[in-house]
């Protein structure tokens, strides 16, 4: 407990690391299904360039 | 024969799978190294007689803040690279970095905010390190959009090496406002000059948090640049041949 109080604090020291995790598993998340995005339209026949929208920006 | 054996890994087809058999490596080494570094910051490190365990954020914050500054200086590189001697593999390593990039950079601002606000009484303030870093953002974001919103590939590529190049005048001043202006940021505690100031204990738990986000940085970009392999060169033969194997592999398992 005296732990997770991190001396008064914990929501600075917490929220920083939270956040670090958070945003880290999004971008690995993310990736991932990029990937998955790529691999099916390549096992579909592919095209020679696919589309890029905008709604990928931060993938 | 030396010479073809010296640029053999600059093709795309080539790199992919070199990059795929380095990527498990990095990827375990950044996992074990985080492990290590973060229990040396949270358990291990004591609590800092002025700043009370606040100042535990900075393992995170100072790594990331290298991180930022220095995937910009690798994009940047490439970039150059790219526009130097037109390779495809440069410009798509420039692009694989940038959203990493960004990522180390928001880190960095919302860590050092959380930090301010019980060290110095602020979240933010328009001082030169922090409206520095703020603009490194907007530049990788610009980088990313920018590329979004050319159609053709190689196109985008020549424009966001030009940005790129451009932007990279931010970094030296993100790495000197510290010392060229009077900033409410503090100076660099840690420099290749001078003995560190802080404790042992402390530095090496903050060095080894910085390798390991090297080590996640590459093994991240690493599995980007492939998928954005796949993206762009999904008419070629050898995507088309690596996928033919793949599907004859699939339906004999």
């Amino acid at each position: 407990m005296e732990f997770l109080a991190m001396g008064g604090y914990g929501y600075y020291v917490w929220g920083s690391y939270g956040m670090t995790a958070l945003v880290l598993a999004l971008e690995l998340v993310s990736l991932r299904a990029r990937r998955g995005r790529a691999v099916a339209h390549l096992r579909a026949g592919g095209l020679d360039h696919p589309a890029a929208p905008l709604a990928e920006v931060l993938r | 024969m030396a010479a073809s054996n010296k640029y053999k890994l600059s093709s795309p087809a080539a790199f992919y799978p070199v990059a795929g058999r380095m990527i498990p490596w990095f990827g375990a080494s950044a996992a074990v190294l985080a492990a290590i570094g973060l229990w040396i910051g949270l358990w291990l490190a004591p609590t800092d007689f002025a700043q009370g365990d606040a100042y535990r954020i900075i393992f995170i914050h100072v790594p990331a803040a290298w991180m930022s500054m220095f995937i910009y200086l690798v994009m940047a590189f490439w970039s150059a690279l790219g526009l130097g001697f037109n390779t495809r593999l440069s410009a798509m390593m420039a692009q694989s970095l940038a959203p990493t990039g960004a990522l180390m950079t928001l880190i960095a601002l919302f860590t050092g905010s959380l930090w301010g606000r019980p060290t110095w009484g602020t979240y933010w303030a328009w001082d030169a390190r922090m409206t520095s870093e703020l603009i490194l953002l907007f530049l990788y974001l610009g980088i990313i959009a920018l590329r979004n919103a050319i159609d053709d590939p190689r196109r985008a590529d020549r424009a966001c090496a030009v940005l790129s190049l451009v932007g990279a005048i931010n970094v030296p001043i993100i790495y000197f406002s510290v010392r060229w202006w009077n900033t409410l940021h503090q100076g660099s505690s840690v420099s290749l000059s001078a003995a560190p100031r802080m404790a042992a204990v402390m530095l090496a738990g903050m060095l080894i948090l910085a390798f390991a986000a090297w080590f996640y940085t590459i093994a991240v970009a690493l599995c980007r640049v492939r998928v954005i392999m796949l993206e762009r060169e999904s008419g070629s033969g050898w995507v088309s041949e690596l996928f033919a194997l793949n599907i004859v592999h699939l339906k004999k398992a």
